[in-house]
């Protein structure tokens, strides 16, 4: 056998494709994590507080204690994500140290840098970045993204701007497969995005990475809901542990997950749940508390 | 202009019909293997329950969590039907996860789930994503020419049964491709890359 190489492009994007069809669940002890590991999650997102309390907290949101992320990683098999703030280079340096299996670039931590992402490309472990359009999309894989994730509006359990955003990133990739080749030059110019980049998605049909979905799945209809209208697998946040029954909650989406497509079993799993996460209207959260205007 | 209508054939003909793969679409890299399938010439089925199965003539067990499809195996019965179809002679192939799930014995203790294939499994057995690689490797069996692998999270045979065949190994000599009889497993996924030997040695394994 010749040379290894590790951590190359081919096996960060690889990950990500290990995750498809699944649900990565937000959790905040090592406790969640087990019963996140238990009802079929394929990934944890490792954090101090879900995007609910984030927002009911205030303040600046950072990087979690990495004493909570190794204690998460030691609770589960699965892999372990955990966020970093926008532009905060030292964040990811720091995950990266601690061995995370993904670091997600979030907009549901306090911003960092108001002018550049993390050149992704530096790093030998795989990011994922929230989008709300093709263009921001583009941009991050440009960046070195190895998983994309529609933003919604996280810690809300109202999934409005989640299909809002995973429509324009699905509309705008039909578009650019429509058109001619010299036709990408001005389309990469108007999403201001590398050409090589937008050229690939319009041979493609589709991103040269997973377009996971994220941001406001409360039940598991939110679930089959981003997965008939085209994300690949879903992160939920507050939407599990901030309802009434974690357990049957985590699990019921789980299920509505792989089975999106079944409206007998999607039925079956949506009976009797309990109460789910209260939810927020988007016209009671004021512009200056929208989580996902943050990124550029 | 008229046209000449081509000689019917009966529904189930050997000589027109493709084969039928089916691949476990729990969760996992399913769109890969299925592309790869329809790249060798067989129809790739997605199966997530048992009906699913009904007329396979292989399955694929793809990567992705082994921890998530075992819970979801179970929950919607897919364990028995899986091991009487593979009872019933026809191929199987599981790739990293599907390894784990094909395995007789886990090293870490972990109840085995199908026990279809005589080996042990070590989970997770080069450490954690930033340890997961790529390399050439040899597969006599499969020609001269190395076969790209590529190893997510993945992981290693630490024991084989006696009628396993080791197909391939890893530069510490530990097995990453094995096979027994008409059920075969990599720690690699072969469906990442271009190369679509593995998945026409598992066409080549149905029975005629």
């Amino acid at each position: 056998m010749a040379a290894i190489e590790t951590s190359t492009w081919t096996t960060k994007v690889g990950l990500a494709r290990m995750l498809s069809g699944g649900v990565i669940m937000d959790v905040v002890t090592a406790d969640h994590a087990r019963i996140a590991q238990e009802a079929g999650a394929v990934a944890v997102m490792a954090l101090e507080r879900v995007p609910s309390d984030i927002r009911k907290f205030g303040g600046v949101a950072r990087m979690s204690d990495p004493k909570l992320i190794e204690e998460i990683k030691a609770a589960v098999s699965i892999p372990v994500m955990a966020k970093c703030r926008i532009g905060h280079i030292v964040e990811a340096q720091i995950l990266q140290q601690l061995e995370v299996d993904f670091i997600d670039e979030s907009e549901v931590l306090t911003p960092a840098d108001e002018e550049h992402h993390i050149d992704k490309h530096e790093f030998r472990v795989p990011f994922v970045c929230g989008c709300r359009d093709l263009g921001e999309a583009l941009r991050r894989i440009g960046e070195g993204a190895a998983m994309i994730r529609t933003k919604g509006e996280a810690g809300t359990g109202n999934i409005v701007e989640a299909v809002r955003h995973l429509r324009a990133v699905m509309k705008g990739i039909r578009e650019l497969a429509a058109m001619r080749e010299d036709e990408l030059y001005a389309a990469a110019k108007e999403l201001r995005a590398p050409l090589d980049v937008v050229r690939q998605t319009a041979t493609l049909g589709e991103l040269p990475v997973p377009n996971f979905s994220a941001g406001g799945v409360a039940t598991p209809a939110d679930a089959s809901l981003m997965r008939q209208l085209g994300a690949q697998a879903v992160f939920v946040g507050s939407g599990i542990f901030k309802s009434e029954n974690p357990q049957r909650v985590a699990r019921a989406i789980v299920m509505a997950t792989t089975h999106w497509d079944n409206a007998e079993i999607l039925a079956e799993v949506s009976t009797g749940l309990g109460e789910p996460m209260r939810g927020l209207e988007l016209s009671e959260i004021p512009a200056e508390e929208r989580l996902a205007v943050r990124g550029w | 202009m008229a046209q000449t209508l081509p000689a019917s054939t009966p529904y189930g003909a050997t000589e027109t019909r493709r084969p039928r793969i089916g691949i476990l679409a729990l969760q996992g890299d399913v769109r890969e293997h299925a592309n790869a399938l329809r790249e060798v010439g067989a129809e790739p089925i997605e199966v997530r329950l048992p009906r699913d199965l009904i007329g396979l003539d292989g399955l694929i067990l793809p990567g992705g969590e082994s921890t998530t499809m075992r819970r979801l195996i179970d929950l919607y019965g897919l364990r028995e039907p899986i091991v009487a179809l593979a009872k019933g002679g026809a191929p199987l192939y599981g790739t990293c996860a599907g390894m784990i799930l094909l395995a007789n014995r886990l090293a870490d203790g972990e109840e085995p789930v199908l026990r279809l294939l005589d080996i042990t499994v070590e989970r997770n057995a080069y450490g954690r994503q930033l340890d997961s690689f790529e390399a050439d490797l040899d597969i006599p069996s499969l020609g001269d020419e190395p076969l790209h692998g590529v190893f997510i999270r993945a992981p290693v045979v630490s024991d084989v049964g006696p009628d396993v065949e080791v197909l391939a190994r890893d530069p510490d000599g530990r097995p990453i491709a094995v096979r027994q009889g008409r059920v075969m497993a990599t720690a690699f996924h072969p469906e990442l890359t271009g190369d679509r030997r593995l998945h026409r040695l598992l066409l080549e394994l149905i029975q005629p």
